[in-house]
């Protein structure tokens, strides 16, 4: 999510294949170290619903999860 | 005395004629002047294509995320609400009797999420409205002229939320409700939502549309 823009697909690849997944941890680093959250939307396998998960680290990322959303951090208001 | 009226007309016509004609100057300088703010506008990056087709994409997004109700509920609504996880401190005894209850009982409290407003936190028991928290997502990019689209602040708060609630509320400047939500229109729209609910409104609309 950028401000002003919406969503914008920053890259993209499969994980399996050695340099793509370079590419997306790269990717990901870039934008924590840019400051911003990152978030994959998950499903609770227990009661159905969904709901986010926040993950700090590369390696926190479920392997299922098909995307992870950068979104600025937040600050009060 | 047709006459009379007639030059008296005219003569009030050219005494007017001045003071129409400055009124008339006036206001289309005024017009000027409020088109060439408007037209500034873009100059500090605002473009209402671009803005709209933002929040469609930011829609969509939402939509992606969230659960079938809470959608239903942004749509119709314009909020969404999200249960509070914490859960009141129990006895160890106490726990293994209610944990079922637990999982699909009434949260004790609960969050209404506007676009670009302060998080709600109410009791869905009693409809007591506790407290709101002022949270925005600041452009990181340096610019800080642009927001996020009104479903992105949603989704954002959302997400923040449902995976790490006491970091964003940690966050937020907490205060009495009525600084920046006005209570009234807050209570209705718990009304509105328990009617919505009541009616099991969800994906109605598109229903009819179908």
């Amino acid at each position: 999510m950028k401000p002003g823009h919406g969503e914008v697909l920053l890259t993209e690849g499969d994980p399996q294949v050695r340099e793509e997944q370079e590419r997306l941890v790269q990717e990901f680093r870039r934008q924590l170290d840019e400051g911003m959250w990152a978030a994959v939307p998950t499903e609770n396998a227990g009661s159905g619903r969904r709901e986010a998960q926040m993950v700090r680290d590369y390696s926190e990322i479920p392997p299922e999860a098909e995307r992870v959303i950068f979104f600025p951090r937040a600050a009060g208001g | 005395m047709l006459l009379a009226l007639l030059v008296l007309a005219l003569i009030a016509a050219t005494l007017a004629a001045p003071v129409v004609a400055r009124a008339v100057s006036g206001r289309a300088r005024s017009f000027g002047e409020g088109s060439g703010r408007e037209r500034a506008a873009p100059g500090i990056g605002y473009d209402p294509g671009r803005e709209r087709r933002a929040e469609q994409r930011a829609r969509q997004l939402l939509r992606s995320c969230v659960n079938d109700e809470e959608w239903g509920m942004y749509r119709d609504l314009g909020f969404i609400r999200v249960d509070g996880k914490k859960r009141p401190e129990r006895r160890a005894t106490d726990r293994a009797d209610t944990s079922r209850q637990d999982a699909a009982g009434p949260a004790p409290y609960a969050y209404l999420v506007y676009p670009h407003k302060p998080i709600l936190a109410y009791v869905p028991e009693s409809g007591q409205l506790l407290s709101e928290y002022c949270v925005e997502f600041p452009d990181l990019t340096g610019a800080g002229a642009t927001r996020l689209p009104a479903s992105d602040d949603v989704l954002a708060k959302w997400m923040a939320l449902t995976s790490d609630e006491s970091r964003v509320i940690g966050r937020a400047n907490m205060h009495l409700v009525g600084r920046q939500l006005d209570p009234s229109r807050v209570r209705r729209d718990l009304w509105r939502l328990s009617e919505w609910e009541r009616r099991g409104n969800h994906g109605s609309i598109e229903a009819r549309r179908a």
